[in-house]
């Protein structure tokens, strides 16, 4: 995690809607900040700040109204498959089967039917899956729904994971084994990971950093280095201190 | 508060059961619930929590066993039975103190005393400049304080809680933590809280009852003597918190 060559980088980045009547609303102002290669950065801000605009913007889905997005020293310039999304609504396609809604990003990418089956069942078995490669999205719990969000993020081979409050509908045990999961798979494939969440206690466990937004309009109000060891122990006192801190200088979500 | 054990028993839960054809989900359940207590339940993901609370709020009938409040087998005819979902279940066309008032109305409770204890729970949720309001015109978090002021207002008998906060961040789940237990500290109200959320049940709880895999059925009850407001990172209270997880642990 020591290496200095940052995977993406956010320059000033700021991001402003008009109304019709020419009413502005400024949802992110100046937010700069760095993400290394194969790092684990949280991002973490109250409910309503922004975040999801700046995803958007992160995956090229929209364009910054002024600033600079740069991955591996490029500008984003609309969507890219090296940038991979998991979404708290999982988004599967109801009518294809796990297996197909995982092999998505490789068949869209050209990849010949063979070699991407493969890929893809690697990655099912990756996230605890195996056995459920013809299972619909339906018959699936909502942990093993995100599982599979997991597995389709990785398997189109991404540069970026951006993963959008992605255990924020599961019950809290449930969210346990996920997070544990997620760290596992990100220690096993070595990909650079931004994970948005509202909850400081996740954000504490699995982040390398954690970047703390304000309330809207986003501003970057604090970036916090995690040096705990993993697997961190949630009830150390090293621990509840640092969720005190960050709750501390957490805005309240309006 | 007085000592929990020496307070009157409000509701006994008899040998409760209740089968799904052939599937057992709620075993043999039996314990006491006393007056003005904060009990907690807490149990592993899918243990049959939710049917457990259907059974209390009599939204179901039991295989066997009974539910006595005051002695006598719950009737909603004649006591009061209040519940706060996870989904708000406010009445988007009524305005804020419409809201909490709606059962009061119901349970034909007279306008004068009805509106000094709107008043009261306004006051007490600091909601007082949102008496107008209708419910869209709500933070989601307001809109849920306001569902919570209605079921205290209607002092019920029985209060059940089914995780009110599951999906809430933690900053806005402390400060709404902290105004429940204002509420039933001023109120006395008898209240079960269910959650799967840990530290939330040690914070809150006079006594958590953790529930074991379905068939659920009672593993353990533990009595929570901290002095309030209890600090997270007190280690009585981590020594607690870590035990009770260890109880439901399944991962």
């Amino acid at each position: 995690m020591e290496t200095l060559t940052p995977k993406l980088c956010l320059r000033g980045v700021e991001k402003t809607f008009w109304d019709k009547k020419g009413r502005a609303t400024p949802v992110l102002d100046q937010v700069s900040f760095d993400v290394r290669d194969q790092e684990f950065l949280v991002l973490l801000g109250p409910g309503l700040c922004g975040k999801s605009v700046l995803l958007q913007l992160i995956a090229g889905l929209d364009e910054p109204t002024a600033g600079q997005i740069l991955l591996d020293g490029q500008p984003i310039q609309g969507p890219t498959p090296k940038v991979s999304m998991v979404f708290q609504k999982t988004g599967l396609l109801a009518w294809k089967t796990v297996l197909e809604n995982v092999e998505i990003g490789p068949k869209y990418a050209g990849v010949p039917r063979e070699e991407r089956r493969r890929t893809a069942r690697r990655f099912i078995e990756m996230v605890g899956l195996a056995g459920f490669e013809n299972a619909w999205p339906r018959q699936l719990s909502g942990g093993m729904k995100q599982r599979v969000g997991i597995a389709r993020a990785y398997a189109a081979a991404p540069e970026l994971l951006v993963l959008d409050e992605p255990f924020g509908a599961l019950d809290a045990q449930t969210r346990y084994v996920m997070e544990e999961e997620i760290l596992r798979i990100w220690e096993q494939e070595k990909k650079t990971v931004i994970f948005v969440t509202n909850n400081i206690e996740e954000a504490v466990y699995l982040g390398d950093r954690v970047v703390l937004l304000s309330s809207c309009p986003a501003r970057v109000k604090n970036v916090y280095p995690i040096r705990l060891p993993r697997p961190r122990d949630m009830l150390s006192a090293e621990f509840l201190a640092l969720r005190e801190e960050i709750s501390a200088a957490m805005d309240l979500s309006v | 508060m007085s000592e929990l054990n020496e307070r009157p028993v409000k509701v006994q839960v008899r040998q409760l059961t209740k089968k799904f054809g052939d599937l057992l989900v709620l075993d043999n359940v039996s314990f006491d619930i006393r007056k003005g207590e904060f009990l907690c339940v807490v149990g592993p993901t899918g243990c049959g929590k939710t049917t457990f609370l259907n059974l209390l709020t009599r939204l179901i009938e039991p295989t066997s066993g009974q539910l006595l409040i005051d002695g006598e087998p719950a009737d909603a005819r004649r006591h009061d039975l209040a519940f706060v979902f996870q989904e708000s279940s406010a009445f988007p066309w009524l305005t804020v103190e419409q809201n909490i008032g709606f059962g009061l109305g119901i349970k034909h409770v007279p306008a004068a005393e009805a509106k000094k204890r709107v008043d009261r729970i306004l006051e007490l949720m600091g909601l007082e400049a949102y008496r107008k309001a209708y419910p869209g015109q709500l933070s989601v978090s307001s809109e849920q304080r306001m569902v919570i002021g209605r079921a205290f207002a209607m002092e019920p008998d029985l209060l059940l809680m089914d995780e009110p906060y599951g999906q809430m961040d933690i900053k806005m789940r402390f400060y709404l933590e902290d105004e429940v237990i204002r509420l039933w500290q001023q109120l006395g109200t008898t209240v079960v809280f269910i959650t799967h959320n840990i530290e939330e049940a040690v914070y809150l709880a006079e006594r958590v009852l953790i529930l074991t895999n379905k068939p659920a059925s009672i593993k353990e009850e533990v009595a929570i003597d901290l002095p309030r407001p209890r600090q997270v990172s007190d280690p009585r209270f981590i020594e607690l918190r870590r035990h009770i997880t260890e109880q439901i642990k399944w991962w």
